[in-house]
């Protein structure tokens, strides 16, 4: 009966080729729109870490009392720690695992003094980083506690620099020269670029990740200041040991808490650091402290941007007036066989089966403008990545799960568009429609 | 005009009547709210930085490691930049225009005050920085060498004076006075800074969109400051043309002057201007792309339609006009119906675009639709139907009177 019905939807369709052709272009446009901002959506706000986001906490404390705060941090809190909260934290434990960690910026001069020196990206932060973020490995390995207690200058690489460096062998026991300074390579990442780049949100949300990693402390020694935001309240005494003594902010830490109890405590324990902070006289305010896990913190930090959220509505809103318009087009196309439908039901076809056609022909429609719409989709995504700045457009692509999407919804959507006309169509009187012959 | 035999034909075709409203007011709503946010966009990618942009050069220079002379070695760099054919000054400083990427922080009327007055960008300037950024000077005086001190990254000396732009004079002084007086940044509880000279403006390097500078892109001042930090950028201002030259000249030099460097960025900042609004006027394409293909849609939708009805009522046409009617008579009539459902479309469209502008207030940044909108998107919807019903309405003319005698 299907193959039946779907013979017949095609001849149908055929009959009226401009009609067809206006409602599949109609769909195919609607969801090609809709589906290039959705996969830019779904890349946004991708989980990075998805066995692991609700493990990962980003600690908050108010160092600076409730009236100093922008207006833009309604919560009263600031999203990095200062070098004083950000070492206590470290120094007690208080969690299975924990890590500081700030942005900042190498000139590296290669080994072969015909090559320039140029920039490289560099993150300062401890052990634990590998660990909790499940950081891959293509050699060696990361550092030890060890190195973060004994300052030792080891660094790890990322894949990138490896390959520019030394062609992509293995490096490890080799050193590079950052700033004047050389390094012992302990140990080369696999591929890994986590979007968003989750651990530090304050610049860019999709930016890459870094191409050196060394151990805090040994940044910290050697006064490497920080290329992402450092904000204040107030002027401190200068220099670097100014900055480590002032209430700045411009370290970003995480925690990880594997278990419900663990969090609840690690939540007490922070709060009661906080309430020590005021009882030694350094807050002069009640302890206001937070913690968000990782996929609170990535709204709450906003990572998708305005603009994306703009189009997402614009382009569902645009899909709905295409189904308004399908669905006016569909109606006339369908009233416009009454007199076929009054035939058919006059010979014995049931109600059902003429909404089952129906039905099948809005189908088809929705079937073809749906392969319409995966090729604007991926033209759409192409068209995004000339006009927009946001990084993560280059990684993003309409995947096997994108063009489901875009099929179901899609054909979801003609079904919605072609229900009432078919209704419609299903109601016909016979006897009126063969009179009116 | 023929209002009630329309609306009694309307009556027998709601739906149809319905969808086509809905689709127009939903067109209608969409289209005001998004020329509304490409008019914002272009306008705010259109401000002037305040400095001239088309011939000032930046580059960003990052010493390897921390050379024990970077003060010296970086006058000699400014020094030669100056000497350079074509160049007309060079400065260097911690930041400028148009970057997103700056030094911002709060300034004072009274010692020890507890909220800041205002807000503003920190550059650091010097005696040559006016001339190498290209700004005006519309009262007081620019530096004087003598008053300019080195400022290494994680110091926090005061100021002793300040230029600050017109915008930021203003809001602090009101009256217009504020050349001479003295104001505190923030945090600095005790020693003020004079305001020697006033620009006529310069913008904040923070231009995006709802960035935390979004209420005061205009507040920023000089320092006078050398800023002798690792990184940095050198400003060079060039004689109209000659941009190209120097850019090309000024990083040979420089490299021959010290070759253990980094240079970065070497853009004039008409290109910092297009790559900071990239993503403002690529929403505007996108939105304005967008736009055209929704009109299309509704005004095809109303053509399939219309021509449908056309269709269905031939006999009745044919009836009425071997009645007497003319053909004008029955073009009047299929746009008389457009009309009044495009005015019901139009209303509920009105009702929709502003609730939908409410809500991006309240979830975005996103500003208060201007009450030309909602007019401009209904009269352009009107217009729409009125197009689109009139290639339907000349085929429903063109039917001959006999056909009424035809097929009864």
């Amino acid at each position: 009966m299907f193959n039946y019905y779907f013979g017949l939807a095609l001849r149908s369709l055929r009959r009226n080729p401009v009609l067809t052709l206006l409602m599949v272009v109609t769909i195919g446009v609607g969801i090609g729109a809709s589906m290039t901002t959705l996969t830019v959506f779904r890349a946004m706000d991708a989980d990075p870490l998805p066995h692991k986001s609700r493990q990962l906490f980003v600690p908050q404390i108010d160092n600076w009392g409730p009236s100093e705060h922008n207006a833009e941090s309604a919560d009263k809190l600031e999203d990095q720690l200062s070098y004083i909260d950000a070492v206590a934290l470290m120094r007690a434990h208080a969690a299975p695992h924990q890590m500081a960690s700030y942005a900042t910026l190498f000139a590296l001069t290669p080994a072969n003094s015909d090559l320039m020196p140029f920039k490289a990206e560099g993150r300062a932060t401890f052990t634990d980083f590998f660990s909790m973020f499940d950081v891959p490995f293509q050699y060696g390995g990361p550092w030890g506690s060890a190195e973060d207690e004994s300052h030792t200058p080891v660094v790890v690489i990322n894949q990138e620099l490896n390959r520019k460096l030394f062609g992509g062998a293995n490096s490890v026991g080799r050193s590079i020269n950052l700033d004047d300074h050389d390094y012992r390579i302990i140990g080369v990442l696999a591929a890994w670029n986590p979007m968003p780049r989750f651990y530090d949100l304050t610049n860019e949300n999709f930016a890459k990740t870094a191409q050196v990693f060394l151990p805090f402390t040994v940044a910290i020694e050697r006064q490497m200041g920080s290329w992402g935001n450092t904000n204040c309240t107030n002027r401190n005494d200068g220099g670097w040991q100014g900055l480590l003594d002032s209430n700045c902010v411009w370290i970003q830490f995480w925690v990880e808490l594997p278990t419900p109890k663990a969090v609840n405590d690690y939540r007490v324990w922070l709060n009661n650091y906080a309430t020590e902070q005021q009882r030694n006289g350094r807050f002069n305010w009640p302890a206001h402290t937070k913690l968000r896990d990782l996929r609170d913190w990535l709204s709450y930090e906003h990572v998708v941007s305005d603009e994306t959220r703009i189009l997402v509505l614009v382009s569902f809103s645009f899909l709905l007036v295409c189904i308004l318009n399908a669905m006016g087009l569909m109606l006339a196309k369908f009233m416009g066989r009454a007199a076929d439908i009054g035939v058919r039901r006059a010979l014995g076809a049931s109600r059902s089966a003429i909404l089952a056609q129906c039905l099948i022909e809005a189908g088809v429609v929705g079937l073809a403008g749906g392969l319409l719409g995966v090729v604007l989709t991926v033209l759409g995504l192409w068209a995004l990545r000339g006009v927009l700045s946001e990084q993560i457009l280059e990684l993003t692509n309409l995947d096997p799960a994108g063009v489901g999407i875009a099929l179901l919804l899609a054909i979801a959507a003609t079904i919605v568009a072609g229900l009432y006309p078919t209704w419609r169509a299903a109601h016909v009187q016979p006897a009126w429609q063969l009179k009116a012959q | 005009m023929e209002i009630l035999p329309i609306l009694s034909a309307m009556r027998r075709n709601k739906v149809g009547a319905v969808l086509v409203a809905m689709q127009m007011a939903l067109t209608l709503a969409i289209l005001c709210n998004a020329l509304f946010i490409i008019q914002q966009r272009l306008e705010s990618s259109a401000r002037p930085s305040g400095t001239d942009e088309a011939n000032v050069l930046a580059i960003s220079n990052q010493w390897v490691g921390n050379p024990p002379d970077e003060s010296a070695l970086e006058q000699s760099d400014l020094a030669a930049l100056r000497a350079l054919p074509g160049v007309i000054d060079a400065t260097v400083t911690n930041a400028y225009p148009l970057t997103n990427s700056g030094w911002g922080d709060g300034v004072d009327l009274k010692p020890n005050q507890h909220e800041s007055t205002a807000h503003m960008a920190r550059y650091f300037a010097d005696d040559h920085s006016i001339a190498a950024m290209g700004l005006t000077l519309t009262a007081g005086r620019n530096f004087r060498a003598e008053e300019v001190v080195d400022h290494e990254r994680n110091e926090n000396t005061v100021p002793s004076a300040l230029i600050m732009s017109r915008a930021l004079a203003l809001q602090l002084f009101p009256a217009g006075d504020a050349l001479g007086k003295v104001v505190f940044t923030s945090g600095n509880k005790t020693q003020g800074s004079t305001i020697i000279g006033i620009v006529d403006r310069l913008q904040a390097p923070w231009v995006g969109n709802g960035s935390w500078a979004a209420d005061w892109v205009e507040n920023s001042v000089l320092e006078p400051f050398r800023y002798v930090a690792q990184s940095s950028y050198y400003l060079v201002r060039t004689q109209p043309g000659q941009l190209a030259a120097v850019r090309h000249a000024a990083h040979r030099k420089l490299f021959e002057i010290h070759r253990a460097r980094v240079l970065d960025k070497e853009q004039s900042l008409t290109e910092a201007r297009y790559e900071v609004y990239r993503d403002d006027r690529g929403l505007a394409l996108i939105l304005g792309v967008v736009c055209v293909i929704l009109l299309a849609i509704t005004a095809f939708g109303i053509v399939g339609l219309t021509s449908y009805w056309v269709a269905q009522r031939r006999r009745q046409i044919g009836i009425r006009r071997a009645l007497g009617a003319t053909r004008g008579a029955i073009v009047r009539y299929f746009q008389t119906e457009n009309l009044m459902i495009a005015i019901t479309g139009a209303a509920v469209g009105i009702v929709l675009a502003i609730s939908l502008n409410l809500w991006m207030v309240s979830s975005f940044e996103q500003h208060r639709l201007h009450a030309a909108y909602p007019i401009i998107g209904a009269v352009m919807v009107l217009l729409l139907g009125q197009l689109a019903v009139f290639w339907p309405a000349l085929r429903a003319a063109s039917i001959p009177p006999a056909l009424a005698t035809r097929s009864v």
